[in-house]
């Protein structure tokens, strides 16, 4: 017995995979149209991930690349939410990973091109796995804005890439946290690829002041929603399946 | 009226150029942070079944490599039972069922140690023939791509319940990857042009 079919994608939620203003979507979009299946046994399951794998830095990214004694340089934050599932419940057990750039929009790759500092105590990638409720929370610093090479001006709103991997692999999702207040994000070509502007703010992680730790970092509150399960009231399977 | 209680999927963003300092932060030369990449090996010995190597390479509309994707890939064991949440059962204890591989950044091909899946039922309760799921992520590529591979000569691929519904045949090869030596099977993925590959909405 299987919980159930995944919840069919909206795309029109999703952004458009063919954006022109987001150069590179134009010759890496498929230019025919998708072919919508209802999930099977090898969507709707999908790996286990063990909180016993986690190390116990691996959801603070000011150390967890700092030399002993340093720390990461930035104004230093705490994201925390729920991953919860489109029937509102919170999805424990799902694997979160996180990247994002240094608090001078400089990133640690070997095809990065910007010519800000790297901080040699900052890293940039953090994971988690989500307790009980769904819950999950890391310390960072505020990442920077940056530039990249699209159009001739065009700069990324500060944002912390997101990955994640709910039980089944069909929920497979991977998206970008932007901050309340970023004067960037309605000018960004990324951020333009989505076209409704109620699905822009589901990305957008507010101010959260009352979970602020006091003399030590401000809080964003950021939850995530993953596809949802059909219930199984009336399933189109025989006996035994 | 009343309102439906459903929440709306959080939207995707590109996976961007730097994924791989996230997911496979080891390959980008970030070492010290975690152990090992995640999805890196998915065989232990006493694996049950056939190891094969599953390579290739995924191209965009001007017949460039990607050097920057990520591909992972899902699967049953030998058995044809998913490790972790079947409901079938518990798979294989020394197969993981997942991979995860960064395309190479000079060449943009891509592989995995893996062994040959087994056949797992369509909801239906008719078999499907042993394929292995994808799904790619790039920069340029908003939301993460899903696709199906099959294997040559298998002669379930026929009456697959899966791909008999396509309705153009004519591109049911472009899931099918070639054995290029024995157990080494190569599956090239085309984002457009002639051969493009058939992506799912699933
Ligand atoms: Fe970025």
């Amino acid at each position: 017995m299987s919980d159930g079919a995944l919840f069919h994608r909206d795309r029109g939620w999703h952004p458009t995979p063919l954006s022109p203003d987001y150069k590179t979507s134009v010759v890496r979009a498929p230019h025919k149209a998708l072919l919508s299946m209802n999930t099977t046994l090898s969507e709707e399951t999908g790996p286990v991930f063990g909180h016993d794998m986690l190390g116990d830095l691996d959801n603070d990214l000011t150390v967890n690349f700092a030399q002993p004694g340093e720390m990461a340089i930035g104004q230093r934050i705490i994201v925390h939410g729920r991953v919860l599932d489109q029937n509102g419940r919170g999805v424990p057990g799902a694997l979160i990973e996180v990247w994002q750039a240094n608090a001078g929009g400089r990133y640690r790759h070997a095809k990065e091109g910007y010519l800000a500092p790297l901080d040699p105590n900052f890293g940039g990638c953090g994971r988690m796995i989500t307790d009980d409720e769904g819950a999950y929370a890391f310390r960072t610093v505020k990442p920077g804005a940056y530039p990249w090479p699209n159009g001739v001006n065009d700069w990324r709103p500060a944002h912390i890439h997101f990955s994640l991997f709910g039980p089944s692999f069909g929920q497979r999702l991977i998206t970008q946290m932007y901050f309340e207040g970023d004067p960037l994000i309605p000018l960004c070509p990324i951020v333009r690829t989505i076209s409704d502007p109620d699905a822009v703010s589901q990305l957008i992680a507010p101010l959260d002041m009352a979970n602020t730790v006091p003399m030590d970092a401000r809080a964003y509150k950021f939850d995530i929603v993953l596809r949802g399960r059909r219930s199984t009231l009336f399933e189109n399977r025989k006996e035994g399946n | 009226m009343q309102t439906l209680p459903h929440l709306r999927e959080s939207p995707s963003q590109t996976a961007g150029p730097y994924v791989h300092i996230g997911c496979v932060p080891n390959f980008a030369g970030i070492s010290g942070v975690y152990d090992h990449d995640l999805g890196s090996k998915m065989l232990r010995d006493g694996v049950l079944g056939d190891r094969i190597i599953v390579t290739g390479t995924v191209f965009d509309g001007t017949g460039t490599p990607l050097r920057d994707a990520m591909i992972e890939i899902w699967q049953a064991d030998a058995n044809g039972i998913y490790p972790g949440r079947d409901p079938r059962g518990a798979g294989d204890p020394n197969f993981a069922g997942w991979g995860r591989a960064a395309a190479n950044g000079d060449s943009g091909v891509w592989s995995f140690e893996t062994i040959k899946p087994g056949a797992v039922p369509f909801p239906d309760g008719r078999m499907m023939a042993p394929h292995i799921s994808f799904w790619i992520v790039a920069r340029g590529i908003n939301i993460g791509l899903q696709t199906r591979m099959y294997f040559p000569d298998d002669p379930a691929v026929g009456n697959d319940p899966w791909l008999t519904r396509i309705e153009h045949q004519n591109r049911v090869p472009t899931l099918i990857a070639h054995e290029t030596k024995p157990g080494t099977y190569r599956f090239d993925i085309h984002l457009q042009g002639p051969d493009e590959t058939i992506f799912f909405d699933v």
